[in-house]
């Protein structure tokens, strides 16, 4: 647990020597605070997925399935069959490590087997051994490796010592891209029911409930009017937030945490003013009341179940396009696979916006829009009264989210947000922004307690370059766009730099937000009080 | 240990060319039954191994991005680094196998007493496989003169050009130069850098190994023990046109070389080196970012089982009522 952790001292003393044992040889010590616990039976049951048990990854005894090993190899072969990715990934990799210290689990534990290469050469030797020429007749000499219960039990480590962030893919010389090989490597230890805890339970809350904490409609109605009530003690303004309202124009999908999480809160604040300060016809879902997708960390099939209840809310309620809120991996979701697995969306109109006639025309076939393209809009057309000073509080940087950098590309949007409403704002280094961005190091589902250690050495790269601006700039705010990110940076950059706030981009546009008829804001939406409190509105 | 195994396995393969092309009977084995045998693999293989992947779809749109998504008409798009078009696509691409375009963002972190992560700029292994890939590419075509009569005149100006330094007699070429000090630095660290000589496999070093032992062995022809160009040319013309033959003139060196070039070729299509066609198809490279403007098809893409609205809704009816939102199914 996270009381019990190294101090940072400790954990910066990384050493980047290899050990003098052949990484082919497996070994894995499963030390408290490296890893995450195994699924509780209840939750795979619930989705239906296979050797539901009681088990933990410190045990000796896994209780995989008597025939384990056969169901991985074929469902190998099957997954080398569907996707193109998979196979050629496997074939063309020539280790010429310019991927290896690029990873930062590796820069915060110096652990080989972090090397992205090395990461997917556990995967790969298996390969070698059982579906290549070379592997299948000289074995180890053909660069092959058995599958054993070790080399499982390793597989598991290290692809939940992953976080799908792709920063390795952007420096391979052939794209290949280990965010895809971890994919493959949780799923086919998903075939023998070797899930972690902290994905599974988010992923059978979101089948039953519609989110990951399973809120259901009732609380998610109250957490939602209970922002309200704050907004308008706030602000003097009392918004409407409908919830499966038909008829809207536009259904907004956010992160669930929003409705419960800080500082994701602050975000939802945000946005229900400015949803209001431009007279938005939309609605909430409180079926689809979650557009993150624990099902991308476990594999294909959980992401498609999951991420179907979107399209099919928008059809239920008869909207026009969807606006999706600020979460990093949903976005990834809904970019990349929403439309392949779930679509067409036929039955949705190309999105516009409503205030300002934009055609949305990058969504023209997903119909969905990110909220930092539809207020980046807003903004550059005029239509929203802004009073940057409002922000004079906060010394802001912006951390790019892995997935909205690295596969989509939202990299302007979010920062000419940011710079209309803040007039304080910093860069920092340009190797760990924008595509070089380094990931919260608790991504892709291993955001839990028990894994505190991991997380934080994980996170130490982006920490680091955080600590760089507050050192040189007094940057005390982190903005991103992402929900994990604001569930983990706080602890991340409490234990290597501590003092340091986050916030929604859309939490700082609510704070500078000049609304018709509200009372003089002394206060932003957290209730702490101005930088320099100002005349009353329309003074 | 996976070093000195393929440099064994190298060095044997030299040795039983030298052996063999002194026995008269296994000549013709050595310059006509094993590089044709060697081909045919090559071919064969290679096209098996490219079908292999064509053959398995792409399911879904997995562009890395690598700079401005196409968004509002007011915010500029990396046209190249975030392809929306084919013209972007192919330009990405053709930077990526011209020019290694991502090797170039090579950098190198290191961890420094405060703790402070820094990041240089390391572009070593990036000018050292571009030297050694254009290089290669550059004395591959320069041998096309040993396979065709007349030699054209592309080719001839090619190898004037190479030699332009004049440097001895006969001239040394830039490229056998580039080429052995490019090949020398991929090894050199990859023995050197300890994570990468803790990572690499003996198929590693056995690649980097035939290419040295071709590079050496057809400086040794050229620049100490000089073969006899004609009868060389006589045997590749031989090969090419179905006719083989291994003429008196054809000494152990060349015999040699053509033996190392043949176990590259047979090799080739089981190993890494199959880069070369794979790097075409990698879909995180090939691909324009469009997800959101044009639907992406998946051909296995199955139904899967989903928790719908109306099963939702019976769930928890009750609170829904409760909650004061509005029912299907009253």
């Amino acid at each position: 647990m996270a009381e019990e952790a190294p101090a940072p001292a400790e954990l910066a003393k990384v050493d980047y020597r290899p050990p003098a044992r052949d990484w082919r040889e497996p070994a894995v010590d499963f030390r408290r605070g490296t890893y995450c616990y195994g699924a509780a039976p209840k939750n795979l049951q619930y989705l239906g997925l296979p050797n539901p048990r009681p088990w933990q990854p410190h045990d000796a005894d896994w209780k995989l399935p008597p025939d384990w090993k056969q169901t991985i190899l074929a469902g190998m072969k099957d997954r080398l069959e569907r996707f193109r990715s998979f196979r050629l990934f496997m074939d063309i990799c020539v280790r010429c490590g310019a991927c290896a210290d690029k990873c930062h689990f590796y820069l915060g534990t110096g652990d080989p087997k972090n090397m992205p290469v090395l990461r997917a050469e556990l995967m790969r030797s298996v390969y070698r051994r059982y579906f290549t020429l070379p592997g299948r007749l000289l074995g180890r000499l053909g660069g092959g490796r058995e599958l054993t219960e070790d080399v499982l039990k390793e597989w598991f480590y290290y692809y939940h010592q992953c976080t799908e962030c792709r920063r390795c893919s952007v420096f391979c010389p052939f794209g290949i891209d280990t965010a895809e090989v971890t994919m493959m490597g949780r799923e086919l230890l998903t075939l023998v029911g070797c899930n972690i805890n902290w994905i599974l339970e988010p992923a059978a809350n979101c089948y039953r409930t519609g989110n990951h904490l399973g809120i259901q409609p009732h609380a998610f109605k109250d957490s939602v009017d209970f922002a309200v009530d704050e907004l308008e003690e706030m602000t003097g303004i009392r918004v409407e937030a409908p919830i499966n309202k038909k008829g809207a124009e536009i259904l907004y999908v956010i992160p669930s945490a929003e409705t419960f999480g800080t500082p994701h809160y602050y975000t939802l604040l945000g946005t229900l003013l400015l949803f209001h300060a431009i007279g938005l016809d939309y609605t909430l879902s409180a079926y689809a009341s979650e557009g993150g997708n624990f099902g991308l960390f476990t594999s294909h099939e959980v992401m498609k179940r999951l991420n179907a209840k979107i399209y099919a809310e928008a059809r239920r309620l008869g909207v026009k396009w969807i606006l999706g809120g600020e979460c990093g991996h949903m976005w990834r979701v809904v970019h990349q696979y929403m439309d392949t697995m779930n679509g067409p969306a036929d039955f949705l109109e190309e999105p516009v916006s409503p205030v300002t006639g934009t055609r949305f025309a990058q969504a023209r076939s997903t119909k969905m829009v990110h909220i930092c393209e539809f207020t980046a809009d807003l903004i550059r057309e005029g239509k929203l009264r802004v009073d940057p000073r409002r922000n004079d509080h906060w010394v802001a940087t912006f951390h790019d989210s892995c997935n909205p950098a690295r596969a989509m590309g939202l990299l302007e949007e979010p920062r000419f947000v940011l710079r209309s409403v803040c007039q304080r704002f910093h860069e920092m280094p340009e190797s760990t922004i924008r595509e070089r961005t380094f990931c919260c190091g608790s991504g892709s589902g291993l955001g839990t307690d028990e894994n505190f250690e991991m997380r934080m050495r994980g996170g130490f790269p982006r920490a680091n370059a955080v600590r760089h601006v507050r050192d040189r700039f007094g940057v005390n705010l982190v903005a991103c766009i992402c929900a994990i990110d604001k569930a983990t940076l706080p602890p991340l950059l409490e234990y290597w730099v501590p003092g340091m706030n986050v916030a929604g981009v859309h939490e700082l546009v609510g704070n500078a937000l000049v609304v018709e008829g509200e009372k003089a804001r002394t206060q932003d939406l957290r209730g702490q009080p101005l930088a320099s409190p100002e005349a009353p509105a329309g003074a | 240990m996976s070093a000195l195994a393929p440099l064994a396995l190298v060095l044997l393969l030299a040795g039983l060319a030298l052996g063999a092309a002194q026995i008269a009977g296994l000549r013709p084995v050595l310059g006509v039954l094993l590089p044709y045998a060697a081909f045919v693999t090559f071919l064969l293989g290679v096209c098996h191994r490219i079908l292999v992947w064509v053959r398995a779809p792409v399911p879904f749109r997995i562009p890395t991005t690598c700079g401005q998504q196409r968004s509002l008409p007011w915010i500029t798009p990396s046209r190249i680094e975030n392809p929306s078009s084919t013209a972007g696509v192919v330009a990405r691409m053709a930077l990526e196998v011209c020019l290694f375009r991502s090797l170039l963002r090579g950098s190198r972190a290191e961890l420094r007493e405060g703790p402070r992560l820094v990041y240089a700029d390391d572009r070593l292994l990036w000018l050292a496989a571009l030297a050694f890939h254009w290089s290669l590419l550059l004395v591959v075509l320069r041998h096309l003169r040993f396979f065709l009569e007349p030699v054209p005149a592309a080719i001839r100006a090619l190898a004037a050009l190479d030699g332009f330094f004049q440097l001895g007699a006969p001239g040394l070429y830039a490229t056998d130069v580039v080429l052995v000090a490019a090949l020398g630095y991929l090894l050199w660290r990859r023995l050197a850098n300890p994570q990468l000589r803790y990572l690499s496999l003996s198929a590693d070093y056995f690649a980097l190994y035939l290419l040295l032992g071709l590079a050496a062995s057809g400086l040794l022809m050229r620049h100490v023990v000089r073969a006899d160009v004609l009868a060389v040319k006589q045997l590749a013309l031989g090969l090419v046109t179905l006719s083989p033959t291994v003429p008196e003139g054809v000494g152990s060196l060349a015999l040699l070389h053509l033996l190392l070039l043949s176990t590259l070729a047979a090799y080739f299509p089981f190993s890494k080196l199959m880069h070369m066609g794979g790097i075409f198809l990698s879909p995180t490279r090939n691909l324009a970012n469009t997800s959101r403007a044009h639907r992406h098809v998946n051909p296995w893409n199955a139904p899967v089982a989903t928790h719908s609205y109306e099963e939702w809704e019976d769930e928890f009816r009750d609170k829904i009522r409760a909650a004061g939102l509005p029912l299907e199914k009253g």
